[in-house]
């Protein structure tokens, strides 16, 4: 009979331990799943985890996925640490990059050196806007922000293949469901030459930096800790948990929307309709593997951002479908969800009934 | 006016077909929740389902093989998230997103060989006599097994909830998981039933849409019908007979905007197709806003974990 | 036949009792046993006999391994040494069934019960069986209106009052035919005319041959109902003897050991008034909950005012309205703290203005259990005691105030990083009132101050709150424990159903009239007003 004891203290050792454990049981399930596969155990594994790495392009393409991934993981992460799960970041990345990108597209002769800020303001904002309607549902209405916030998701995309199938589809674009190249004033300098990294991966920094501080020792980590684990302790200490819903959902929001307008600018250059792999759910990984710390989250985008590295070079090189992706992906973040277990409680091997 | 009628009994039986798969992972997820276990996974446990039960369809040649493929794949997803969540102690909310997005993944993945790929269909009821019936026949009469599945599957559910001692207990495991410990009922088992038996209409759910809805496979078909499916759970404060009411209420906006847009109406595809999510909002807002209702209709361990002491 | 009620507040119901006459033969028997859990050696070589129709008091102080020996007897723990011997056959208790199948039913002080269910339903699932609802309600009114606790079967629990509700539990057990009923401290919660009604239940079972076994601390109580108790003192019986010989004094010293000294009161000479509210009324937003209705009430310093009632009948409204998580419209000046209005306020300026609170529920309201001790202490103390520089908490300095805490008030932790969750209810309790205490708050209102804690923490708890009053601040004490009311209190209010009584001073009042002022119009009557 296997019992969960529970500890006087949460284990430090396993918050960072169970993403170790997990990473590993994912390579080991990867290899398995490989192997089923009919491939080589090794060269696949290799081919998916170490291989991306050792190329010029791979390495900065590994930047290029990892800054929206770190980006919204940062927003999601503040959320999760005070109960509220924002699903819905991938609309709000979405709709920022519908305001920055219309911008962009309105602005399309421009060369003004303010169109680009402009737009990056104006995709902050578009997230915030996305993830305002799910905050006031919520603290107006009570209303579960899981299922609003996704639902919005889908709207997002629907409103973003509307808008590049009909009104804003470039009409020198001989009739593809896609707007305008973006003009040269309102595309995201490149930071490394011959590669796609962009200003993009300066903001997710700075992000994490900033996160850090905040959190560190700082009153904010408190009351999201204290919100998220006692709700009514955190009433009792002063602090608005309806503040604290606005100020989670905002921050994701805002900061989704800037990976979105980012990678829209970036390396997309136009609105298309689909504008991310799927950044919004991914990130939701991206911040339980990095123990929703700011240090942990930049780990984590760089993890799984060669996941999805990984699962291209492997369909080019050994033939497998890239949507090994979403399996591992998966892999992961149950093997972490059981290995958090060994935070709050130790495993013993008894005798006796259970309870 | 036969050419008004003429138009409306497909349109019903399309209705009927857009609301079948959420009234069984509605219906499942709802045994889920009286248990006390809040299980996000619903889409997971759906597109699981209905790779399986194509698949299986394909292999066996039978879709009713193929629909008890559905469900034992749905089954075999909820046992994971029974494990984690039940035994293991995980947070019910990121399990259910994790049960998604792995769900999601494993079926892109396995599903590559199917898309295209077609198969034979459902056996319809055929009542001599009753079917042949102008207008309420085929309605009544002429559908495929998985609706009248459906339909007895919500009363059953109704009716062991309400009269039977196994829906008493459910019922009482879900108001108070401690007194139902104190009492000596195992909670964790019943739980884990309740959670299976989730899984098992959800994968039943998911088969409908891939053998019979559109019957082909495609990467994320379910297109957020899970997520619907949970929403429609609140919609009905916990009561099948409501569920029954919501689900129908769906899958007739469902089939609305989709004529809507054939008919030429002026609103452009995008914004019709937006109609049930946008809806799955209104419902949510006007349920949740009536906290008392909520309080008193809720199960009172929804989502919390149970933990035995000593 | 309902018992007069008497004045004196010692003796309680009917002088004479009826018991079955206790005959040679033994009904239980507990042999040497013994329980030891990690650190702790719970019960210790105890050996007792119950014979039918015998009312048998356990008496001992919180930690006396009361429940420990109870659950034991109830399957609900297995004794590492020593037997339990039934109707002279010894027996293993695997489990409760085993215990219900021999005939032992047991009233918990924590009641196991689903509150949107019916009161059939609630019956039902505690018995084995198909599910037979008509026949399952016509037994439930019989036997509930024979042993005289009504009960409408079609009631949802969460509509009955606590008696009501208890009521339930013990009819449970009445219909599986008991031989021994046990009961756990069930006067808690009770008022003292529900408590009487209960009396002459128990009085009749016992008439019938069932025996009871009464656990207790209630001195006066035993007394007034038990041929028969055993005393036990950490872990080991101390005594055994036959309460009615007795006097409350000499019991007390067997469960305490030593001469208990009352908690000391100086005589304080009337100072200015502290802490005023004035026609205060606020609906509530809890479902079960009651709206407060004209809250009247004035203390001054050194004076600590108690406020008695029975669980639910708006302490925790009224605790919210006093701590700012409901606040009152903005310039109201309903409640005034030292002359100035805080009723508009929160939590946090309301405690810059020198108040303090220790809320009911240690468990996620007064602390976060999943959080540490210095991260609880930071949690009411980090305006007033400047524990934040900048938006960044300063640790040095909350490390020690929590140090400061627990070395003052001798929480047993292993540290103060240790997670509150860790802490036993008594230490966790000490904690946090002492962390209160230790701000030197000006006005402190403390709810239910020593439940679920050990007399030696109890102790501890109301001569802190004590020791506070005399140095001038004023004390608002929300409890259900008139005992302790009256032991620590000046004046004395009561609060039934969102209202509160005028505030009288303790030596003028007498526990009846509390108990008639507690009981309102609960019960009954209730469901009439409905």
């Amino acid at each position: 009979m296997i019992h969960l004891v529970p500890r006087r203290q949460q284990s430090k050792a396993m918050v960072w331990g169970a993403p170790l454990i997990a990473v590993a049981l994912t390579l080991i399930t990867g290899g398995l799943t490989f192997a089923i596969m009919g491939k080589p155990m090794g060269e696949a594994l290799y081919t998916f985890f170490v291989h991306p790495l050792t190329t010029f392009d791979g390495a900065t393409e590994l930047i290029v996925k990892a800054s929206p991934l770190v980006l919204i993981g940062i927003g999601l992460s503040l959320g999760f640490r005070a109960n509220v799960w924002n699903i819905g970041a991938e609309g709000q990345y979405t709709f920022g990059a519908i305001l920055g990108g219309g911008l962009a597209i309105f602005f399309h002769e421009s060369t003004s050196p303010f169109l680009l800020p402009g737009m990056l303001l104006a995709g902050v904002i578009g997230g915030m806007i996305w993830a305002s309607i799910p905050a006031l549902l919520k603290t107006r209405f009570n209303a579960n922000e899981i299922l609003t916030s996704l639902m919005l998701t889908y709207v997002a995309l629907l409103l973003l293949g509307f808008l590049v199938h009909g009104p804003w589809r470039d009409p020198d674009g001989f009739n593809f469901p896609e707007s305008r190249l973006f003009p040269d004033a309102g595309t995201m300098p490149i930071l490394i030459e011959h590669s796609r990294v962009h200003l993009g991966a300066v903001f997710a920094l700075v992000a994490v930096g900033a996160a850090w501080l905040l959190l560190g020792k700082g009153m904010t980590g408190f009351k999201l800790k204290l919100v998220g684990s006692a709700p009514e302790a955190a009433r009792f200490a002063g602090f608005s948990e309806t503040r604290m819903v606005w100020f989670t959902l905002l921050t994701a929001g805002g900061l989704s929307g800037l990976a979105g307008v980012c990678e829209v600018a970036g390396p997309i250059g136009q609105l298309i309709p689909t504008i991310s792999p799927g950044y919004g759910f991914t990130a939701i990984i991206v911040a339980f593997l990095g123990r929703l710390h700011p240090v942990g989250v930049l780990l984590a985008g760089l993890v799984m951002a060669l996941t999805y590295l990984g699962g291209e070079s492997a369909q080019i090189l050994i033939g497998v479908p890239s949507a090994v992706t979403g399996l591992f992906q998966g892999f992961l973040l149950f093997y972490l969800l059981a290995c958090d277990v060994l935070i709050r409680y130790r495993i013993r091997f008894s005798e006796g009934r259970a309870a | 006016m036969i050419s008004g009628w003429e138009q409306l009994a497909p349109l019903i039986l399309t209705v009927i077909t857009a609301s079948t798969p959420l009234l069984f992972a509605a219906a499942g997820e709802l045994v889920t929740e009286r248990s006390g276990v809040l299980n996000l996974g619903v889409e997971g446990l759906m597109v699981v389902g209905a790779l399986a039960a194509f698949a299986g369809t394909h292999a066996t040649g039978s879709a009713i093989l193929g629909v008890m493929f559905g469900a034992l794949a749905g089954v075999v997803l909820a046992f994971v998230f029974a494990v984690l969540t039940l035994t293991l102690l995980a947070n019910q909310v990121a399990t259910g997103l994790a049960l998604t997005i792995f769900g999601l993944g494993l079926t892109a993945l396995l599903g590559k060989g199917y898309v295209g790929v077609t198969v034979g269909n459902l056996p319809q009821l055929n009542i001599p006599g009753l079917t042949d019936l102008p207008f309420i026949g085929p309605i009544l009469f002429g559908q495929d097994a998985m609706v009248y599945l459906s339909f007895a599957a919500v009363i059953g559910i109704s009716w062991v909830l309400s009269r039977t001692r196994i829906g008493l207990v459910l019922r009482a495991v879900g108001a108070s998981h401690d007194s139902a410990h104190a009492l000596g009922y195992p909670v964790i088992r019943i739980r884990y039933l309740a959670t299976m038996f989730g899984g098992a209409l959800g994968g039943i759910a998911g088969s409908y849409l891939s053998l019979v809805y559109t019957p082909m496979w495609a990467e994320n078909l379910t297109a957020g019908r899970g997520w619907i499916a949970l929403a429609l759970v609140v919609f009905s404060t916990w009561r099948p007979w409501r569920l029954l009411l919501g689900a129908y209420l769906f899958g007739a906006i469902t089939v609305i905007q989709l004529h809507a847009q054939g008919l030429g109406v002026a609103v452009p595809s995008e914004f019709l197709s937006m109609t049930p999510y946008l809806a799955t909002i209104l419902v949510l807002v006007v349920i949740s806003r009536d906290k008392l209702k909520i309080k008193l209709n809720a199960p009172a361990c929804l989502g919390t974990g149970f933990r035995p002491t000593q | 036949m309902i018992e007069e009620y008497g004045k004196d507040p010692e003796v309680r119901g009917a002088p004479d009792h009826i018991g079955g006459a206790p005959a040679d033969v033994s009904l239980l028997e507990a042999q040497g046993l013994t329980k030891t859990f990690p650190g702790c050696l719970a019960n210790d070589q105890v050996s007792f006999t119950i014979r039918p129709g015998e009312v048998h008091a356990l008496l001992g102080e919180n930690g006396a391994g009361k429940s420990t020996l109870v659950k034991m007897m109830y399957g609900l723990l297995r004794p590492d040494e020593g037997q339990l011997v039934w109707e002279g056959r010894p027996v293993r208790m695997e489990s409760p069934s085993v215990a219900r199948r021999l005939g032992i039913g047991m009233v918990f002080q924590h009641l196991s019960l689903f509150e949107p269910l019916t009161v059939l339903e609630n019956v039902a699932l505690a018995l084995p069986g198909r599910w037979n609802p008509k026949e399952l309600r016509a037994r439930v009114i019989e036997v509930s209106t024979a042993y005289g606790l009504p009960l409408d079967p079609d009631r949802v629990v969460h509509s009955l009052s606590v008696g009501e509700r208890q009521r339930i539990e013990v009819v449970r057990c009445l219909l599986q035919d008991p031989k021994l009923l046990i009961l756990d401290e069930p006067t808690s919660v009770l008022t003292p005319q529900e408590a009487d009604q209960l009396f002459n239940t128990l009085r009749k079972l016992s008439a019938e041959g069932r025996a009871i076994l009464y656990i207790s601390h209630k001195l006066h109580e035993v007394r007034a109902l038990c041929q028969n108790a055993t005393v036990l003192r950490e872990g080991k019986v101390v005594a055994h003897c036959d309460p009615r010989g007795e006097s409350p004094e000499s019991l007390a010293e067997l469960m305490l050991g030593t001469r208990v000294a009352p908690p000391r009161r100086a005589v304080t000479v009337a100072q200015a008034e502290r802490l005023v509210m004035s026609n205060v009324s606020v609906t509530t937003n809890s479902t079960f909950g009651f709206d407060l209705k004209d809250i009247n009430l004035s203390v001054r310093g050194g004076e600590i005012l108690g406020i008695a009632g029975i669980a639910g009948n708006g302490q925790g409204e009224l605790m919210r309205v006093f701590t700012g998580e409901t606040t009152l419209p903005r310039h109201s000046d309903a409640v005034r703290v030292d002359g100035v209005p805080v009723g508009g306020l929160g939590p946090i300026q309301r405690r810059q203005h020198g108040m303090a609170f220790v809320p009911e529920e240690r468990n996620g309201h007064a602390a976060a259990l999943e959080m540490a001790l210095t991260e609880n202490a930071f949690l009411t103390g980090f305006k007033k005691l400047r524990l934040t520089l900048g938006g960044m908490i300063r640790a040095g300095k909350t490390l020690d105030y929590t140090q400061r805490v627990v070395d003052t008030y001798k929480v047993r932790a292993t540290g103060p990083a240790a997670d509150a969750g860790s802490l036993s209810g008594g230490n966790l309790q000490k904690f946090v009132v002492g962390r209160e205490i230790l701000q030197e708050p000006g006005v402190l209102i403390v709810a239910q101050p020593t439940w679920g804690v050990d007399a030696g923490a109890a102790l501890a708890i109301r001569q802190a709150l004590i020791d506070l009053a005399a140095q001038g601040s004023a004390v608002v004490v929300i409890s259900q424990d008139l005992d302790e009311i009256f032991a620590i209190c000046d004046s004395i209010a009561v609060i039934s159903e969102g209202r509160l009584s005028r505030a009288r001073p303790v030596s003028e009042v007498t526990t009846g009239e509390i108990g008639l002022l507690m009981g309102g119009i609960h019960g009954e009557h209730a469901q009439a007003a409905q």
